[in-house]
């Protein structure tokens, strides 16, 4: 690269924060996480969460959500099994979800507050095995 | 595609030396292998600072902190974390034997008390990246020294964040630069002391190989205030990790235009060229350091003139050390007083610690002024080894003393080690337990200085030999209690009459431990008695006939072969053949070798 001047540098340093704040997991209080045992990736779990990675980036929400992996949540008949913890929104287990519908989830319920009900799959796990 | 892991390695020396490179090179080939290597980040940075530990690798967005990690790791960590999304559980940190469960990176006791500024990319960065600097508020600091402040400006807000030099003296950063600005002169310089020489210390070292570019803004902001184009940074030889990192963060900067001439459009020219030194200890003495760099042989000269007024080649000459350079950009971004908040009365910010010796949690630590050592020793270094009693904590390396238990709870800055007898010295500090021995502390720490006095001027040169010659003479048994007196006698003489502080301190280790442990020393000379068996002359090995069953282990194991018996018969240690190596004691299973 030739040499800088100080605009250049601002521009520089915005578009690389963005790429080390992905790393950070301070501060993010919404969590994405996405069941990759093997039915999951089997039934495409990795395209889902390259789908989320990239809707966040397009909508400029790397630094508030963290996208995490988890194993197999134990509803294989309906993976990829996504769950999503938001603050002021209730926790849900979203199924069946493909590329198309993370990009909804991200839209949806991310930015738009609002449950998409025809994928809500089921309450929390955590929440399933406290009822019993 | 982008990344839904990233992998950071710690790439400082001593995880380096524990492989971690050939760790980060298993990763990327593994990653490879396994058809993961777009969606996973693998990123060497700086010291973690958990050095005991180490090889550390973390893993994100899991946090998952794994220690003690071995190459042949790197296929598990591929396989069962990035591809199946597993941490791997036997990797993770566990606090204890008993609680198998993760331990979350924040509540690692190692962490909980330290407060990282000087180290605030170490472990999170990657140091031969440029642009992951810049995206940490890197060369924000910059921008302002050279766009939006006067120097007079920056030279307050450094007054206001009360920040002093953290090679040990403790001389104000904001003075030292004030004095160097109002020296007339078209030619001025800065210089970067990176010649960190005490024994068991690493801090700048480490700061550098995890942090480079830190440095680099900071001088080119010290220049922009002073005046100064030209920079140094003068390292020793021995550093060769910090030297690598060093020289590639200064040729990225100079792509940037960051360095060089007409720094981002503003006009301002500063270079830097790094100085390469032999190691020698005095050379971290400023005027020595000077000398040095300027071909000479790095003997220390009387001041004044200080350096700020006639320095390098005669000319006004900033030197700060790296610790203090590091604060410097965090001073002009968060402003003065966020660092003023942090920290003693008198000494504000941070320090980092090399926390060494007979302690569980040896690593890098750094923690807010006025902590007490009883947190650094037993809340962040987890206490001493094997259960063992607390004997006293060097600080300051050859340069400080010893401090003991009633220390401990001492909030420590500047003035308190002073007080104490000790210094702050640049930041080494190694815990002793109760096997250690102050006459040989003292005598090791006198040979150093022995061997690193540059014999210009004879307190230094004469004096610690005399001492040297003293303590062994203690330690060999031959000791009179007039050696205590004459022991103070020369140190004191030494303290006042020496040129540098090398030999102004020197005697401190030797002053300290007659002045807290001076039964010890009557011990050895009186009693001819060493209490934790270091002290080889005085040490004698004796087999209690009642406890003996004869087993022979210890004769088959003696390599002088001074212990006889028949078998099943109580054995006897020949003591004029014994040479005290200890091995009879280490190995007897029914505690009959008495150490006397």
């Amino acid at each position: 690269m030739a040499k800088m001047t100080l605009e250049e540098l601002r521009k520089l340093r915005d578009s690389k924060k963005n790429d080390l704040r992905k790393r950070d997991t301070e501060g993010k209080n919404i969590q994405v996480i996405v069941g990759m045992g093997t039915c999951g990736i089997a039934a495409g779990a990795k395209v889902t969460l390259d789908a989320f990675l990239k809707a966040l980036d397009e909508k400029n929400l790397v630094d508030q959500v963290l996208v995490r992996q988890t194993g197999c949540m134990g509803l294989c008949h309906s993976e990829p099994t996504v769950e999503v913890l938001m603050p002021g929104m209730p926790t849900v287990i979203y199924g069946k979800v493909d590329a198309k519908a993370a990009k909804d989830i991200v839209e949806k319920h991310l930015i738009g507050r609002e449950l998409l009900d025809n994928l809500i799959l089921d309450r929390p796990a955590v929440d399933i095995i406290n009822a019993k | 595609m982008a990344y839904n892991h990233y992998i950071l390695v710690c790439g400082g020396t001593g995880c380096e030396s524990n492989k971690s490179d050939e760790i980060y090179r298993n990763l990327i080939t593994e990653a490879e292998k396994q058809g993961v290597k777009d969606q996973v980040q693998i990123v060497k940075t700086g010291c973690f600072g958990f050095c005991e530990k180490g090889p550390i690798v973390k893993v994100l967005p899991e946090d998952s902190f794994y220690v003690e990690v071995k190459p042949e790791d790197a296929h598990t960590i591929i396989a069962e974390q990035i591809v199946k999304g597993r941490e791997v559980q036997k990797l993770l940190y566990k606090k204890g034997e008993a609680n198998k469960s993760k331990v979350a990176v924040e509540d690692i006791e190692f962490y909980q008390k330290q407060l990282r500024v000087v180290l605030r990319n170490c472990g999170v960065i990657n140091p031969e990246s440029i642009d992951e600097y810049i995206a940490r508020e890197g060369y924000v600091a910059l921008e302002k020294a050279l766009f939006e402040m006067t120097p007079e400006q920056i030279i307050e807000e450094l007054k206001i964040s009360g920040l002093r030099g953290r090679g040990g003296a403790g001389f104000p950063t904001w003075l030292k630069w004030d004095i160097a600005r109002k020296v007339p002169g078209d030619i001025k310089y800065m210089v970067c002391n990176a010649d960190e020489g005490d024994p068991g210390a690493y801090m700048d070292r480490s700061t550098i190989e995890g942090d480079p570019h830190s440095i680099i803004e900071a001088m080119v902001i010290a220049g922009k205030v002073i005046g100064s184009h030209q920079g140094y940074v003068y390292i020793r030889a021995e550093y060769p990790l910090a030297i690598d990192r060093l020289r590639i963060a200064i040729e990225q900067a100079k792509e940037y235009g960051l360095l060089g001439k007409n720094i981002l459009g503003s006009g301002f020219d500063f270079d830097i060229e790094i100085r390469l030194g032999a190691g020698a200890f005095v050379c971290g003495e400023e005027t020595a350091l000077i000398q040095s760099l300027e071909g000479k042989r790095g003997m220390p000269v009387p001041k004044p003139p200080f350096p700020a007024q006639s320095g390098l080649w005669g000319k006004p000459t900033v030197i700060n050390n790296v610790e203090t350079l590091a604060n410097i950009p965090v001073i002009l971004t968060k402003g003065g007083a966020w660092l003023g908040k942090i920290g003693t009365e008198k000494s504000k910010g941070t320090k980092v610690f090399a926390l060494t010796g007979k302690v569980n949690n040896s690593g890098l630590v750094e923690v807010p002024m006025g902590t007490t050592l009883r947190e650094i020793i037993f809340d962040i270094g987890g206490g001493i080894k094997n259960g063992k009693k607390f004997k006293g904590v060097q600080t300051g390396g050859p340069s400080g003393g010893i401090l003991t238990e009633k220390d401990l709870d001492t909030p420590i800055d500047y003035e308190s080690l002073t007080a104490l007898g000790s210094m702050m010295g640049s930041g080494g500090m190694i815990v002793m337990d109760e096997d250690d021995c102050v006459v040989d502390v003292s005598r090791f720490y006198m040979e150093f200085c022995v061997d690193e006095s540059c014999g210009k001027c004879s307190p230094c040169r004469i004096g610690t030999t005399q001492i040297l010659n003293i303590l062994e003479k203690i330690a060999r048994g031959n000791g009179e209690m007039s050696d205590l007196d004459k022991l103070e006698e020369i140190g004191k003489a030494m303290t006042k009459a020496s040129l540098c502080m090398l030999g102004g301190s020197a005697a401190n280790p030797t002053l300290s431990t007659i002045r807290n442990f001076r039964d010890e020393y009557i011990e050895h000379i009186v009693d001819k008695k060493c209490r934790a068996g270091k002290c080889k002359h005085l040490v004698r090995f004796e087999i209690d006939p009642n406890k003996c069953i004869g087993c022979g282990l210890c004769a088959r194991r003696c390599p002088v072969s001074c212990i006889s018996g028949e078998k099943r018969q109580p054995h006897v240690i020949d003591a004029s053949k014994c040479i005290k190596c200890g091995e009879c004691y280490n190995v007897c299973k029914f505690g009959a070798v008495i150490k006397k």
